[in-house]
């Protein structure tokens, strides 16, 4: 047996892409697929230097399409495997995620948000919110992790390759381009080490035994004949869905309980929120942070108690109001009214979220 | 609270400003502070006006861009136009003497201007190679950030082998440093 | 066992009839593909994946572990299985829309990888199921329901050369023959061939059938074999495209 990549408990000074790379070798992946996109690229490269050394497999596929349906079929076979995009790739590979939706295969996938639509920036946006969570021809039976720093971009894609296969739900880590090219401290673990347990995998394909005399053969379907055979299909994903959704769901708190104005932030952004929140306490102004964790499933029992008290919501992002979409859908009946802070593609700083508060009076 | 530190480090292609801003985030990182660092990054491999956006704290830090820098570093025409967004009234703003024909475009509202003559240190007194050296002695005398021991166990670090095949280099890139220092002091008399 | 007599043990027959038109060419090509993987012994180890398409019938063909993919998708969907899990015998089955038309980027890159894997597709010049349109590989002049006054291929080019590009692009190594649905025990020494190329690990190996759709041929059993025999032929070239070396000393 090989050495184990991440030993012990360290610190480490790098980027975000090496991050997830390292990450997916702690977590035991065997094998990831990947076609060139900015700004993921340097996850394959870290992978391509580091899996040989540690027995674990790449495939440079022809496109995102081929990328995410490899990485259908390696999970298929047994394999803890994964893939990473970006923007227009994100958009490719939502063809592959729908199959994995329907046929509950438990892919990992990372995505490093760029500008968007089309071709836009390399840099970084939350433009790929809708498209992660309900992306494909499907009902967004996925598991989105939005992850807002390294030390989440490493704790999270260990544990998206636990929820994927312990709950057969395709699960993404939905990080940006600022995560992806920045460096700050990160501490790496070896999970064993912090009684995390791989959660095992399952050969789906290719059990041991003779199909039709030692076991009936897998004869795995995605198309049906009749509108009855899908529904009951549909209905059962759904069911078994949120079935696990309240187990699944993670968000965070600042300051929400005697709050008169939430902050609703994700990823990346819950960083200028929990400064801005600092600022505008500060300043005496009772101010609260709402961060779903979660994008899909969102938590939704928790950002309704977390604003019973309050009078105002600020949902502020880097995209014109997709995490708004989700959250007016996901709180309809609370009688809060809510203003969106959009930035699309842009970065979004602590003083501009005071600035834009302290604006409204 | 203990100061925190936005530094916008800006210049052409081959000037070698990412390099800095990475030896300068793992020496801070290094002594234990908060760092963070992000390059810009365009859809060009080469040939834009590069930046590296660096923070040091000593508390966590919050977004990784910032609007206003607490020192901004220019050291090419390009890119005396191009940082001037990120200068207000609290900004030390640094940008090399050599630079020609920017008289119009200097932050007018920066805090402090200097202008030290790095390219020519480089050119006529070291070695153009360790321009970039010379700009982060610089950089750690206007900002304070790391000191010089730790600046110098950092260039040990990521140099080290160069040094070890020739030790001639070591002594280059440490005065290189401290000329960078003292650029910055005799800009400020 | 072999209670229906002349049929493959790796046939299905819970399955079975299976759900093909009266006359399609699937079922002989499909029964064809069960008598090798029977004569080789890897019932066990094979991973069949079928493409959208009338190919997607397939899905419950065999008793061996099958995955029913998307539209021209199942090329990388046995490439991932196969990379991940090199001991199986991973056999991608699709029609000629598929494989030459919305996967023929696939098809391309998995022959210029010389993937490990074996392909096996239908030519029936014609999208089937979606009820018979224009298809790559449909012949100049030909009418279908995309191409009602036939098809132009002034406008539209000519009939897709499959097994001719692949032997193109894949290293000496690979497999790659056409046959037909006219000369089956022809067919079975192909598709015996290609999967073996793969058991031996070799290389990449392709083979087209020549496949009949009376359904929207719109033809009676004498006219879909002379279309299969005298009219496919003029333009798709029945033989071995490309013999690994070893093979061709026996």
């Amino acid at each position: 047996m090989t050495d184990k990549p991440v030993k012990g408990v360290k610190r480490f000074f790098v980027t975000g892409n090496e991050v997830v790379a390292w990450a997916a070798l702690a977590a035991e992946a065997d094998i990831m697929y990947g076609y060139p996109i900015t700004p993921q690229n340097e996850i394959m490269h870290y992978w391509t230097r580091l899996a040989p050394k540690y027995g674990r497999k790449f495939l440079q596929t022809e496109d995102e399409i081929s990328a995410g349906f490899t990485t259908c079929g390696g999970v298929l076979s047994g394999a803890r495997a994964f893939t990473a995009t970006a923007g227009p790739g994100n958009t490719l590979m939502q063809e592959a995620m729908s199959m994995a939706e329907m046929m509950s295969i438990p892919t990992v996938v990372a995505v490093m948000q760029r500008g968007g639509p089309s071709t836009a920036t390399v840099i970084y946006s939350q433009q790929e919110v809708t498209m992660t969570c309900f992306g494909g021809n499907g009902e967004g039976l996925r598991i989105v992790y939005s992850t807002g720093s390294h030390q989440e971009l490493y704790d999270y894609t260990i544990k998206a390759f636990n929820t994927a296969w312990k709950y057969r739900i395709p699960t993404f880590i939905l990080g940006d381009g600022y995560q992806a090219k920045m460096r700050e401290p990160v501490i790496m673990y070896d999970p064993a080490e912090k009684g995390i347990n791989m959660v095992p995998t399952e050969k789906i394909l290719g059990a041991p035994g003779m199909p039709g005399v030692d076991r009936d053969p897998q004869h795995l379907q995605n198309t049906y004949n009749t509108e009855e055979e899908l529904y009951e299909v549909v209905n059962q994903l759904v069911e078994r869905y949120w079935k696990a959704a309240p187990e699944i769901v993670e968000h965070e708190e600042f300051q929400c309980q005697d709050a008169e104005t939430i902050i609703v932030a994700h990823g990346v952004v819950t960083r200028a929120a929990q400064a801005a929140v600092d600022e505008l306490r500060a300043q005496g102004k009772k101010v609260g942070h709402f961060r779903p964790i979660t994008l899909r499933p969102f938590p939704k029992e928790a950002m309704k108690k977390a604003i019973q008290n309050a009078k105002e919501i600020i949902v502020v992002e880097s995209a014109q109001g997709q995490l708004d979409k989700i959250v007016k859908s996901e709180i309809y009946e609370a009688k809060v009214p809510i203003t969106g802070y959009f930035r699309p593609g842009m970065g979004i700083t602590a003083e501009e979220i005071v600035e834009f508060i302290n604006q409204r009076g | 609270m203990a100061k925190e530190f936005k530094i916008a480090l800006a210049g052409e292609g081959g000037q070698g400003v990412q390099s800095v801003a990475s030896i300068i985030v793992e020496a801070a990182n290094n002594a234990g502070r908060e760092a963070l660092y992000i390059p810009n990054f365009g859809v060009e491999q080469r040939g834009g006006v590069s930046i590296a956006f660096v923070q040091i704290a000593d508390k966590k830090i919050g977004s990784p861009k910032f609007k206003k820098a607490d020192i901004v570093v220019a050291l090419s025409d390009r890119a005396v136009r191009r940082t001037a967004q990120y200068v207000d009234e609290n900004t030390t703003f640094v940008y090399d003497k050599a630079i020609k024909g920017v008289e119009e475009d200097i932050p007018r509202e920066a805090n402090r201007v200097l202008a030290i003559p790095a390219i020519d240190v480089a050119k006529n007194e070291l070695h153009p190679r360790v321009f970039n050296v010379i700009i982060m002695g610089a950089v750690i005398e206007a900002t304070k950030v790391i000191e010089m021991k730790e600046a110098k166990q950092a260039l040990e670090e990521n140099l080290g082998y160069k040094f070890a095949e020739n030790p001639k280099l070591r002594e280059l890139n440490f005065k290189a440093l401290e000329r960078g220092v003292e650029l910055v002091r005799e800009a400020l008399e | 066992m072999a209670l229906v007599p002349n049929m493959p043990q790796v046939w299905r027959q819970e399955t079975k009839p299976h759900k093909f038109c009266p006359g399609c060419g699937h079922g002989l090509v499909l029964k064809t593909l069960g008598e090798c993987i029977d004569e080789l012994g890897i019932q066990d180890r094979v991973i069949f994946g079928c493409d959208i398409g009338c190919s997607l019938l397939s899905y419950d063909f065999f008793n061996v572990d099958t995955v029913q993919t998307h539209h021209g998708r199942t090329t990388p969907v046995l490439t991932g299985i196969k990379r991940a899990r090199p001991d199986r015998i991973c056999i991608a089955y699709m029609g000629d829309g598929g494989g030459y038309a919305i996967g023929s980027q696939h098809l391309v890159n998995a022959a210029s990888r010389n993937e490990k894997i074996t392909v096996l597709l239908a030519n029936n010049c014609n999208y089937g199921m979606t009820g018979g349109q224009m298809a790559p590989t449909t012949l100049p002049g030909m009418k279908t329901e995309t191409s009602p006054y036939g098809r132009d291929v002034e406008q539209t080019g000519n009939p897709t050369q499959g097994p001719e590009m692949v032997a193109a692009i894949t290293p000496e190594n690979a497999y790659v023959a056409r046959g037909t649905i006219a000369n089956l025990r022809q067919l079975k020494r192909m598709i015996k061939k290609a999967l073996e190329t793969q058991i031996n690990g070799v290389g990449f190996s392709f083979v087209e059938a020549l496949s009949a759709c009376p359904t929207n041929w719109r033809t009676n059993a004498k006219d879909t074999w002379h279309f299969v025999e005298k009219e496919m032929t003029q333009y798709f070239k029945v033989g071995e495209k490309k013999v690994p070396p070893e093979k061709e000393e026996q």
